[in-house]
């Protein structure tokens, strides 16, 4: 039996003053017109004036809501949800040499935070070393150096890591990154048994946004794989995948095209699991998601909803997945940084807020929310803690973590939860038709969807039709505001440090353990030559974060994103 | 003149400026050209033409390499569209290229249509001209590729290579118009994708069909066009395609020299008519200013039916050229 | 007759950050006000950028770069096209830089620095303004 949440009679009804009151609207608006032409969401979805139980009369409770903890999981992954546990407070953090961001770590554990998320340097997020000649000027810059298993044992310094979950926002070397920060525990003493956290490893939305791009589409869902295969069988509690959307959006991507295709990120590393051998339920439980929590509060909230249900009803209808774990879109939140402005700083601190709010709205499984300064520059102290304690406020004074899913029901929320899973679905078959997310990669066909979606924008902007208070509207000068400063020295230190670390090892442990590696991934894909034990040995033997992505680079070539336009 | 001195040392900035003059068409390019020319017939030509997505640019990248590791020097023309809206462009055909980047001995250049069609620009013919002067041993042009009709390559070109790739509809249909006659090798590129093997068959079919004639000759071949399968991206492929380029090579300066000669005077006879028309054209333009007149306001005047096209060209190169003569 | 001097311009990122979406619209924006934008996207090294710039004989470089080396990179840079006698070459920044890095980058050549917020109309505006195509060389 259905559960429609209106009576035929009760429609019809509401259908007849609907249209007399439309007619009261047409009159009042002759005396005071309305304020636009047109009202859309900030990514240009054009909106009603009302929205009233007729835009959800199909709706079935049961079918498409539902309850907190089951499937589809629209209200929510868990059944007590923020009345048990509150959201993990996860700010990204990274700055400098390791010494330098464990500091930060203990600053903010200390300040309340409940999770850690590596920010790394862009050397380490391309594979590089410090003294790579790619790498100069570098260092240090927009998160932490990590060239060794050293620099990981300072990085987490007087951490208990079997109670605390460390994210890590790494993707083409995450396997290394991973490998080193499971070695670095092990020696410290703790189970990887019991290793909690996330590695973001999803290489597919640097091809479609990032380009922090090491290795072709093909053998960079390889290593994805592996590490899935190898979390599954020896790193249970870690999440070896999360899928994101944030950097899909931050590149100019609409709500729905963010939503589309980190989903069907997600569909192709299932596919790509699956072929590998892996029962679906095995480790479907242990993907994650990733999503941007942007300006625009009802449609962040909608995205969020229409995601969990999509991410259901595709684990159980297209993979035939049996476990509701493998069914659940858990996710963290990173409020938006492109909504930020340089103008007028404090500003972002508002704009956060609500952003965070949206999020929390939304049922996110961890947050980081962007400190103000951000336009400019890694955070400085001051900002970073008006961030976490703009969390802790929003959990602790305002009330909305007392509720579960509080806006269910709403009939703007559900129509809108309706209509993002609907024109998501829409991209979806598209991808499909195109044979896959590779393929439609190589046709830059996501690329250049976001490309358009970010120019238009743009152009919107310029016109006034978008408003950016501060930019275009009550434009302001940039400031002067105190930032964070990176020393240029610490460059020298960490490659003076690192050329020590070369010299004491044994080179022909060493020699062997990445001759082991090659040889893995010269191999054919399989547990067999999962290179993840065979990281792990070269990490303790020495090896730096390049020489085992060079090896990578060897056996697999490079890539260059074509960018087309 | 001292930048003839200089393009022939290969100073790079005096060539990428020539280049640009070219292009913008400065008169006093023709004058320098005709300076370089007598140091020009050693270059091989080779074309890359082909639909959009076919990855021209990654064979182009991986072509270089190769004849990078054999010693020769290469000059790369990349040709991209012109919007028809603005008159700019984005020229980024080089990004797949960026591992010649620093290499001296390679020379690559971007040009923008700006209008002109056939899928080379008008300033092609005179770029090689320029790179064949500076000493470059091979030239690679890759066309604009938007469509079809794109032969002038076959002008310019030793060596024309027509790309395909699986999967982009009705791409045999595309090439088929016009292009498969000036093709001396095909490429069916991402050879590893699904209905490869189908457009090798359908290329194959056609070619056998209705190969015979040579457009740009005027005579029967008997070259047979190879159909080389790569994988650009992933270097598969290449040799042999290379090889290929050389027999075509071999086939044109050896063992059928007669052949070849046809081919340049055939290319020098195009390039002479093109400087002709486009001088004769510029001179008409200069007399008519001389006499107070502009193209646009005969055009306006034609546009008011006072004058039709057909009479007043007629009558400006009888009074022009014709008149004043006798 | 020579046609209407054509700007051509460079757009490259500089450095290992790969964040491209102020330099694929600005690139777009340059396109449709009618210049030649030669684009080599992310990742490019100081002496990629110049051998470009060389051959491609451009009147300005745009280096979009938001990671903060662009102490390093920058003066690079200006270096290498002094070397090359390529002074004349407009180069202009944009991204996120801290104000004070601002007079600095100008002090060693910079020509002007677009910070975050910056309209595209502004900037087209001032290439427009301060970037003349070069004259012929014969």
């Amino acid at each position: 039996m259905g559960t429609r949440m209106f009576s035929e009679s009760a429609i019809e009804r509401i259908e007849k003053e609907y249209k007399e009151w439309l007619q009261d609207y047409e009159k009042a608006l002759q005396k005071l017109p309305e304020r636009l032409e047109r009202f859309s969401t900030v990514s240009d979805m054009e909106v009603k004036n009302l929205y009233t139980p007729l835009d959800i009369k199909n709706k079935d409770y049961m079918e498409d809501i539902g309850f907190p903890g089951c499937y589809p999981f629209t209200r929510g992954v868990q059944t007590t949800m923020y009345r048990a546990r509150l959201w993990t407070m996860r700010m990204f953090a990274g700055l400098g040499t390791a010494e330098q961001t464990n500091e930060r770590f203990h600053y903010l554990i200390s300040h309340g935070e409940t999770g850690l998320s590596v920010a790394f340097d862009f050397p380490t997020l391309m594979g590089y070393d410090t003294d790579s000649s790619l790498a100069r000027g570098e260092c240090g810059r927009c998160g932490v150096a990590i060239d060794t298993i050293e620099d990981m044992q300072r990085l987490f310094a007087g951490i208990n890591l079997e109670e605390v979950t460390t994210s890590m926002t790494i993707n083409p070397p995450a396997s290394v990154i991973w490998a080193m920060y499971i070695a670095n525990a092990e020696n410290e003493g703790f189970s990887r048994k019991k290793l909690g956290g996330t590695i973001q490893n999803d290489c597919l939305k640097e091809f479609i946004a990032q380009k922090t791009l090491m290795l072709p589409p093909e053998p960079s869902i390889r290593l994805v794989v592996d590490t899935v295969e190898f979390g599954t069988k020896e790193v249970p509690r870690w999440n070896t995948i999360s899928i994101s959307g944030y950097h899909i959006r931050e590149a100019g991507a609409t709500a729905v095209q963010e939503l589309a295709f980190t989903i069907y990120d997600g569909i192709t590393y299932v596919e790509e699991c699956i072929k590998r051998g892996l029962n679906v339920d095995d480790f479907a439980g242990r993907l994650s998601f990733f999503w941007n929590s942007h300006i625009d509060f009802f449609e962040e909230i909608a995205k969020m909803r229409a995601a969990r249900r999509m991410w259901a009803r595709i684990m159980k209808n297209r993979f035939k997945a049996q476990n509701p774990r493998s069914m659940m879109c858990r996710f963290h939140v990173q409020t938006a940084g492109c909504s930020l402005t340089a103008q007028e700083p404090y500003n972002n601190i508002i704009r956060t807020t609500t952003e965070a709010l949206a999020a929390i709205l939304g049922g996110c499984q961890s947050l980081h929310t962007n400190s103000l300064d951000e336009v400019y520059m890694i955070p400085s102290e001051f900002a970073v803690k008006i961030a976490l304690r703009t969390q802790q406020i929003l959990a602790y004074e305002v009330g909305v973590a007392n509720v579960i899913d509080p806006l269910a029901g709403s009939y703007y929320v559900e129509a809108l939860t309706d209509r993002m899973e609907e024109e998501a679905n829409e991209y979806i078959r598209k991808l499909d038709e195109m044979g896959g997310m590779v393929a439609a990669i190589e046709k830059n066909y996501p690329q250049m969807e976001i490309a358009d979606s970010a120019y238009r924008f743009q152009q919107q902007i310029e016109r006034g039709e978008k408003v950016v208070i501060g930019i275009n509207m009550f434009p302001s000068e940039i400031p002067p505001l105190e930032v964070l400063k990176i020393d240029p020295e610490i460059e020298r230190l960490q490659i003076e440090r690192l050329h020590k670390f070369k010299e004491r090892r044994n080179k022909v442990k060493l020699q062997k353990a990445l001759d082991e590696l090659r040889r893995r991934c010269e191999g054919k894909p399989c547990w067999e030559n999962n290179v993840m034990p065979a990281l792990i040995e070269a990490v303790k033997a020495g090896a730096t974060e390049q020489e085992c992505c060079d090896v990578y680079r060897e056996v697999f070539g490079t890539y260059t994103d074509p960018a087309s336009f | 003149m001292e930048i003839v001195e200089q393009v022939l040392r290969g100073d790079v900035r005096a060539v990428a400026r020539l280049l640009r003059d070219i292009d913008d068409q400065v008169p006093s390019t023709r004058s320098i050209l005709k300076e370089l020319y007598p140091y020009t017939g050693k270059a091989y030509v080779v074309g890359f033409t082909g639909p959009p997505g076919a990855g021209k640019s990654t064979l182009v990248d991986q072509i270089t390499a190769y004849y990078r590791r054999i010693g020769k020097t290469v000059a790369i023309i990349a040709i991209d569209p012109t919007s028809p809206f603005s008159g700019g462009a984005i020229l980024g055909d080089r990004i797949r290229m960026q591992r010649h980047f620093l290499d001296k001995d390679v020379f690559i250049r971007s040009v923008a249509t700006r209008g002109h069609f056939g899928g080379l620009t008008k300033s092609t013919h005179d770029m090689i001209t320029v790179f064949d002067a500076m000493g470059k041993d091979i030239i690679i042009v890759e066309t604009v590729g938007v469509g079809q009709g794109e032969v002038e390559i076959a002008d310019c070109a030793h060596t024309t290579i027509v790309v395909s790739v699986p999967g982009l509809g009705d791409d045999i249909q595309a090439i088929k118009a016009g292009i498969m006659e000036i093709g001396n090798i095909f490429v069916v590129n991402k050879a590893d994708r699904e209905g490869a093997k189908k457009t090798v068959q359908e290329l194959r079919t056609i070619l056998d069909m209705g190969r015979r004639f040579r457009m740009d000759i005027g005579e029967m071949d008997d070259w047979e066009p190879p159909i080389v399968e790569t994988q650009a991206h992933k270097g598969i492929g290449i040799d042999e395609l290379c090889d290929a380029i050389e027999r075509h090579k071999a086939y044109l300066t050896a063992q059928k020299p007669e052949q070849f000669r046809k081919v340049m005077l055939k290319r020098t006879l195009h390039q002479f008519s093109e400087t002709l028309r486009d001088e004769l054209f510029k001179e008409m333009v200069r007399r008519i200013e001389r006499r107070g007149d502009t193209l646009e306001s005969i055009a306006e005047r034609i546009f008011q039916k006072e004058l039709d096209p057909y009479s007043v060209s007629r009558q400006l190169i009888k009074e022009e050229f014709i008149s004043h003569e006798q | 007759m020579a046609n209407e001097r054509k700007l051509r311009i460079l757009v490259a990122k500089p450095g290992l950050d790969g964040h491209d979406r102020g330099a694929r619209v600005i690139a777009r924006a340059l396109r449709d006000a009618g210049f030649e934008v030669i684009y080599t996207g992310c990742h490019q090294t100081p002496e990629q950028i110049v051998q470009t710039a060389l051959q491609e004989d451009v009147d300005m470089i745009g280096l979009s770069i938001l990671s903060g080396a662009h102490n390093y990179s920058f003066p690079r840079i200006m270096e290498l096209l002094k070397e090359n006698n390529a002074e004349d070459i407009v180069v202009v920044g944009g991204g996120i830089f801290p104000l004070e890095d601002i007079p600095k980058l100008k002090a060693i050549g910079i020509r002007e620095i677009f910070t975050p917020g910056s309209k595209l109309d502004d900037i087209i505006k001032w290439v427009r303004e301060n970037v003349k195509p070069r004259k012929a060389a014969a």
